[in-house]
């Protein structure tokens, strides 16, 4: 189990827990974060920028502050 | 009459979807319960007058935000007849929740799902039949852009409506509002049932866009390159559209008009002419420029690439205390920023939309815009003049820059940074010119109320008291310049720039308006005779003060009346005019310093 900050570019995962507080909690949700759900990193931007992350059908950009929030298992 | 509400997440095709129903005839208008003004237009539905109300878009109508909370808000103080909810059929499966949450509220409902050959494209398929069925309520593949299926939603929504049932008590709906209903398990199960989702999904075309246009090392350089091409463009497709026009209303005031007032009181005709006439013709030539800013800017807007933009900025507005909306909103700033005001709504954070509104009034509106075309006409030549106003756009962000990281100690961000990344669209003529055509007119319609006020007091400030000749500094205006002496001249500002500016605290569509009345002249007349009277670096001067300054008083309202303080909007505008002195006088004092 990891942290969705850690994952790297490309590597699928599943979500498996997400720690946020409600409004966080409501907004991931709405764009389709939901534990089981699987997903992967498309890319990141420079400078400790947000992550492009892909859910099924959506395309996400989020920071770091927030995926950490996001605990995932990842495929090997 | 009957009313139907539409509703959507963001990026559904929402504003696209009202524009092709409604038309042309959409207008603003205030609703009780909220303090926002919705969009809304009357239409035709199966031989009733119903309105129409584009609500705006929402991920969750138990979420937080303050679009949110504006819907919660619409439906617990309106009765609403029948509600329009508008998804995009590619991700249906965790869209479905918003609908669900209507179904909850009773209150009537269709279900358009938008986008289907994206849908299609992507391998999606949904049993619209079956689903319609299994959530009682009609359900209807559209396409927004292209209108194919509209017929079939609008006849659903017609049978509903003629159904006459008595719309649900608005206090009901209020009370329905406070659950959270859980739908995860109904919305899976509706999904699994009714809808074929291929495991892998990607999209190839915006997939292969991305990885130049997102490019760890090329983003942000072709970014900047695009939009330099696109004001480029602007201008030289603009110019001489701009320059037909002038000559057309000329010829028209010395064929027409000029008899005609011959033999009125000469007051009279200089009030007229000089005044109405010539103010309201020199910002009538710059319609072509700013209509073509509006359609430029409303494809880079529905084409998905302002998400980019704030992918690509996002680090570097975090240093900022700023995020990558921000950006967005400045960017949007760009063409007016009352709206981009607005825009930060978005943002639950009041620190971070405090900081955010207080960057916003720094971007280089289209009504600055205009003012900068024509001094940057009248005083540099053709080669030179892209340079200077793209310099101006770098000068702008520089001051928003500087303003955030000056300001981001007192306002301190909370908020989580999460965006919907769409795939890339390219609209259609009809949508582009139907967006233009809806910011054009409220352009002109603010524009006008105050170009013919503005330009009228103007004329009498520089025809009174009519002992002394006119525009001289015996005038009302003189005497006003005279005031203003001691703080203006070492930014090189003389008298007559500086009534100009004066009046541009009103609206900076007055400003040119205005600077015609004071000369007397228009057109080209006018530039020529400004070259005489200004040298360049009085022109860049008073270009940067115009930039910096408070840009309107509609700006300072909504400022005011977002930020819900009055302290806030003191702070917006002491800081803008002291910073906008500053930049002035270090520029002018450095320039003549340097020789020039």
């Amino acid at each position: 189990m990891q942290l969705l900050s850690q994952l790297k570019i490309g590597q699928n995962a599943t979500i498996t827990a997400i720690e946020a507080d409600e409004y966080l909690f409501h907004r991931l949700s709405a764009l389709g974060f939901r534990v089981g759900k699987p997903l992967s990193i498309i890319r990141r931007a420079n400078f400790n920028g947000p992550l492009h992350v892909r859910l099924g059908t959506t395309d996400v950009i989020l920071r770091d502050s927030e995926a950490t929030r996001i605990r995932i298992n990842a495929e090997i | 009459m009957k009313r139907i509400a539409l509703l959507g997440m963001p990026n559904t095709g929402k504003s696209t979807l009202f524009n092709r129903i409604s038309g042309a005839s959409a207008r603003v208008g205030n609703w009780p319960g909220i303090t926002v003004d919705l969009m809304s237009a009357k239409i035709l539905i199966g031989g009733h007058i119903a309105e129409l109300i584009d609500l705006p878009g929402i991920y969750d109508l138990h979420g937080f935000s303050e679009d949110e909370q504006v819907v919660r808000r619409f439906l617990s103080n309106n009765a609403v007849d029948l509600v329009i909810v508008l998804l995009n059929s590619s991700q249906i499966d965790r869209q479905l929740s918003l609908v669900l949450q209507i179904k909850k509220l009773n209150i009537p409902s269709v279900l358009a799902l938008n986008m289907a050959d994206e849908a299609k494209q992507s391998g999606i398929t949904i049993d619209t039949e079956s689903l319609a069925k299994a959530m009682h309520l009609p359900v209807l593949s559209i396409s927004a852009k292209y209108g194919d299926g509209l017929p079939k939603a609008l006849q659903a929504a017609t049978q509903i409506i003629n159904q006459n049932q008595t719309a649900t008590d608005p206090k009901v709906i209020s009370q329905l509002l406070q659950e959270d209903h859980q739908i995860e398990h109904e919305m899976e199960d509706l999904i699994q049932r009714h809808v074929q989702i291929p495991t892998t999904f990607t999209n190839n075309t915006t997939d292969k866009i991305d990885k130049i246009l997102l490019h760890k090392w090329f983003g942000l350089p072709i970014f900047f390159v695009a939009m330099f091409i696109l004001f480029q463009f602007i201008f030289t497709v603009g110019k001489p559209l701009q320059d037909g026009l002038a000559w057309a209303l000329s010829l028209f005031r010395s064929g027409l008009l000029e008899p005609i007032f011959a033999s009125s009181p000469a007051w009279f005709s200089g009030l007229m002419l000089d005044g109405v006439y010539n103010g309201v013709a020199t910002v009538a030539a710059f319609v072509p420029i700013i209509v073509l800013f509006f359609l430029v800017m409303s494809m880079v807007e529905d084409s998905g690439y302002l998400s980019r933009a704030a992918f690509l900025m996002d680090s570097l507005m975090a240093k900022m205390g700023l995020d990558g909306r921000g950006f967005v909103m400045m960017l949007m700033g760009f063409g007016c920023n009352v709206p981009a005001l607005m825009g930060t709504r978005i943002m639950r954070s009041r620190p971070m939309r405090l900081l955010t509104m207080l960057v916003i009034p720094l971007s280089l509106c289209s009504a600055r815009l205009q003012v900068f075309i024509f001094i940057i006409t009248a005083l540099f030549t053709a080669k030179h003049a892209p340079l200077v106003l793209f310099t101006l756009y770098v000068m702008s962000f520089l001051t928003m820059f500087l303003t955030a990281i000056l300001f981001q100690g007192q306002y301190k961000n909370t908020e989580p940074f999460i965006l919907e990344l769409p795939p890339y669209r390219f609209p259609t003529l009809r949508q582009i010119v139907l967006r233009g055509w809806h910011e054009v007119k409220h352009f002109l319609v603010r524009a006008s109320k105050f170009i013919v006020i503005g330009v009228v007091m103007v004329w009498a400030l520089t025809n009174f008291p009519s002992n002394v000749p006119a525009a001289s500094a015996g005038t009302y205006a003189g005497q006003i310049g005279a005031l203003f002496a001691p703080i203006l001249d070492p930014l090189g500002i003389n008298n007559q720039l500086a009534i100009a500016l004066i009046f541009g605290f009103v609206a900076k569509e007055i400003v040119v308006g205005a600077l015609a009345v004071i000369y007397g002249m228009q057109g080209d007349a006018l530039m020529v005779h400004m070259a005489t009277q200004i040298d360049w670096v009085q022109a860049m001067s008073f270009m940067l003060f115009t930039l910096i300054y408070t840009p309107c008083l509609s700006t300072i309202a909504t400022l005011k009346s977002e930020a819900k303080s009055s302290a806030f909007m003191w702070l917006s505008i002491a800081w803008s005019l002291g910073l906008a002195w500053v930049v002035s006088f270090v520029f002018y004092q450095g320039a003549r310093w340097l020789g020039y």
